[in-house]
């Protein structure tokens, strides 16, 4: 051993290496590493207070300024309604999913990545479990906290909205779920794409620009399409209500929706092994 | 020890590294040396293997760095100051590092103490100035105190502090038996730290030999002697034994003769001197022979693109020789 050389006397000597460096390693260096960046606090932080702060502001409106009675509102999926920000909330996690891994090639950080552990498998799918991992806590965080302070109006209003209501701890368990499936799939894009804007404009437009595009299409085409996409897939894990046919109802949608980011996850690690870093 | 065999690196129509076979050996500083663009940055990405080869292997000890038990404490490598994340604190940055291979925590704080970065351990990297990050990257590779370093142009961006520190450092870890193999295209760098030199040009071997042969089979000195009456004295340079070849209309450069000799002979024979100046040519003429066609990029001169290529190339050569020279001058 040469631990305790003039070149490095400073530093504490090695204990003897047993095994090798493989996943445990990258998974500590991984939390470290989006720990330690302001982005994550930023992202995570808007993530957390636009979807909250849209869900909270648009069932208090309705709750107190609607016409609808009670009898009529329950008829309605209130438990999606007080969700719904996470309409914005999953554009949010697209940047987060995205910046974790394009942050790496757009600062050169990969580089020395890959030189202090060259088994790229370790570095990919550790840092695809610490992001996915991070943004499942923040998401369910995100949508426990809308459903609970939202179904607080529409009980003021004499609806019966609790998570014991039918459906509805699917729905919001299912609201963190999805959120943190749109960071995998942004994820995958950005281990494919290797470019932050790239990747989040992607993630942006199968998200949520095709869902609007489709709407472009001839009435029939839509009925076919529809469901399969991202949004309108994944979406059903956040509802309570499901209409047989028209949607694919809240697991299978949800599992469609995983699908599209298993996909990009499965290229985007093929590439990250295989291309020149 | 590194080996390199038969190392290809082509990037579609371009070929970087060109069959490069060479041993970088322990115990003592290597010189990686070439021309901007002569495939060096490349041939080092090759090793730590963040591009695969075309063709060829290359080994760390035996094996591919890929297979390394514990990379860190075999290989440390400073490539780019700059491919770190500048939003990251120096000591997460070298945390994150030190995690994968699980190295003691108690060497990051260490490291940077090493490095004399402890008073900026927590602030963003993205202030650094460029010396800052090369000694962030140098106290990265050293993290795992590891068998073999290798360093892509120190000294790039270092005060002459700097400069002194990195020397004597890659000093100090070659005499304590690690392989040291650092790259630079500036010659007089590779004087004062290197023993063994690998020269490479346009991807290809050009020299692989101890510092001291590349400078004796390169430094024959010639003599630069303008005079009106060129042809004359050529003969008698000939008639002694020397060589002259004519250099422009009314100068010749003359070797095997030295300066007092020439003086002499061209005083002895009445022959009148406009100029005798040594010139270190041979060794500036054998880089440029080395490299010339290895120049990657040439800079147009308006009128005259192939003199202009030529001069260019000779730039660079003269730049890359110029510390031998100071050396052969000794």
């Amino acid at each position: 051993m040469t631990t305790n050389t003039s070149a490095l006397g400073g530093l504490t000597a090695l204990p003897p290496a047993s095994g090798r460096a493989g996943f445990g390693g990258a998974l500590r260096s991984e939390w470290t590493k989006i720990r330690s960046v302001r982005s994550t606090m930023w992202t995570l932080g808007s993530a957390t207070v636009v979807t909250i702060g849209i869900s909270v502001l648009g069932n208090w409106g309705r709750a107190n300024h609607g016409d609808a009675t009670a009898a009529q509102l329950a008829h309605e999926d209130l438990t999606q309604r007080s969700l719904f920000g996470i309409i914005l909330g999953q554009l949010i996690m697209v940047v987060f999913g995205a910046m974790a891994i394009t942050s790496e090639y757009s600062t050169g950080m990969i580089r020395t990545s890959l030189t202090a552990q060259p088994r790229r498998a370790a570095v990919f799918w550790s840092k695809l479990l610490v992001v996915s991992a991070v943004a499942f806590v923040v998401g369910e965080v995100i949508s426990f906290v809308s459903f609970l302070i939202d179904s607080s109006f529409w009980r003021a209003k004499g609806v019966d909205l609790t998570l014991s209501s039918p459906h509805a701890m699917q729905a919001v368990v299912g609201g963190g779920l999805y959120l943190a499936g749109s960071a995998i799939l942004a994820f995958g894009l950005g281990a494919i794409l290797r470019h932050t804007a790239g990747a989040i404009t992607s993630g942006v437009g199968l998200l949520f620009v095709l869902t609007i595009l489709v709407n472009f299409l001839p009435q029939s085409w839509q009925n076919h399409l529809d469901k399969w996409l991202p949004f309108n897939a994944g979406g059903q894990v956040w509802s309570t209500q499901h209409v047989p046919g028209t949607d694919l109802g809240a697991w299978t949608g949800f599992g469609v929706f995983l699908i599209y980011g298993v996909v990009a996850v499965a290229l985007g690690g093929y590439i990250f092994r295989n291309r020149d870093a | 020890m590194i080996e390199a065999n038969g190392l290809t690196k082509r990037y579609g129509e371009r070929l970087a590294v060109d069959n490069l076979t060479f041993t970088v050996k322990p115990g003592q500083v290597t010189g990686f040396l070439g021309p901007n663009g002569a495939g060096k940055s490349t041939t080092m990405r090759l090793i730590l293997g963040l591009d695969a080869p075309t063709s060829g292997t290359v080994t760390i000890d035996g094996r591919p760095f890929s297979k390394v038990a514990y990379p860190m404490r075999e290989v440390g490598a400073l490539l780019d100051a700059k491919a770190i994340h500048g939003g990251r604190s120096a000591y997460n940055h070298l945390l994150c590092l030190a995690q994968t291979n699980n190295l003691p925590k108690a060497r990051v704080g260490q490291a940077l103490e090493l490095v004399g970065l402890s008073e900026v351990a927590k602030k963003r990297s993205r202030g650094f100035s460029l010396g800052m990050g090369q000694r962030l990257g140098i106290a990265a590779a050293l993290l795992g105190d590891p068998k073999v370093l290798m360093f892509d142009e120190p000294v790039n961006g270092l005060d002459p502090e700097g400069i002194l520190w990195i020397r004597n450092l890659m000093k100090m870890l070659a005499a304590e038996g690690r392989t040291v193999f650092v790259s630079s295209h500036l010659m007089s760098e590779m004087e004062n730290t290197a023993e063994h030199l690998i020269v490479i040009g346009r991807g290809r071997l050009v020299a692989d030999c101890t510092v001291q042969e590349f400078i004796d089979a390169n430094s024959e000195l010639t003599i630069r002697v303008r005079t009106p009456e060129s042809q004359r004295l050529a003969a008698l340079v000939t008639a002694k034994g020397g060589t002259a070849a004519p250099d422009g209309a009314d100068a010749l450069r003359i070797t095997k003769l030295g300066m007092t000799e020439i003086g002499d002979l061209a005083f002895d024979n009445q022959i009148r001197v406009h100029e005798l100046s040594p010139i270190q040519a041979s060794l500036e003429q054998a880089f440029m022979e080395l490299t010339k066609d290895s120049v990657e990029y040439h800079a147009a001169v308006p009128g005259q693109p192939a003199r202009g290529a030529v001069a260019d190339g000779a730039g660079i050569a003269a730049d890359v020789v110029s510390g031998a020279m100071q050396q052969g001058g000794r």
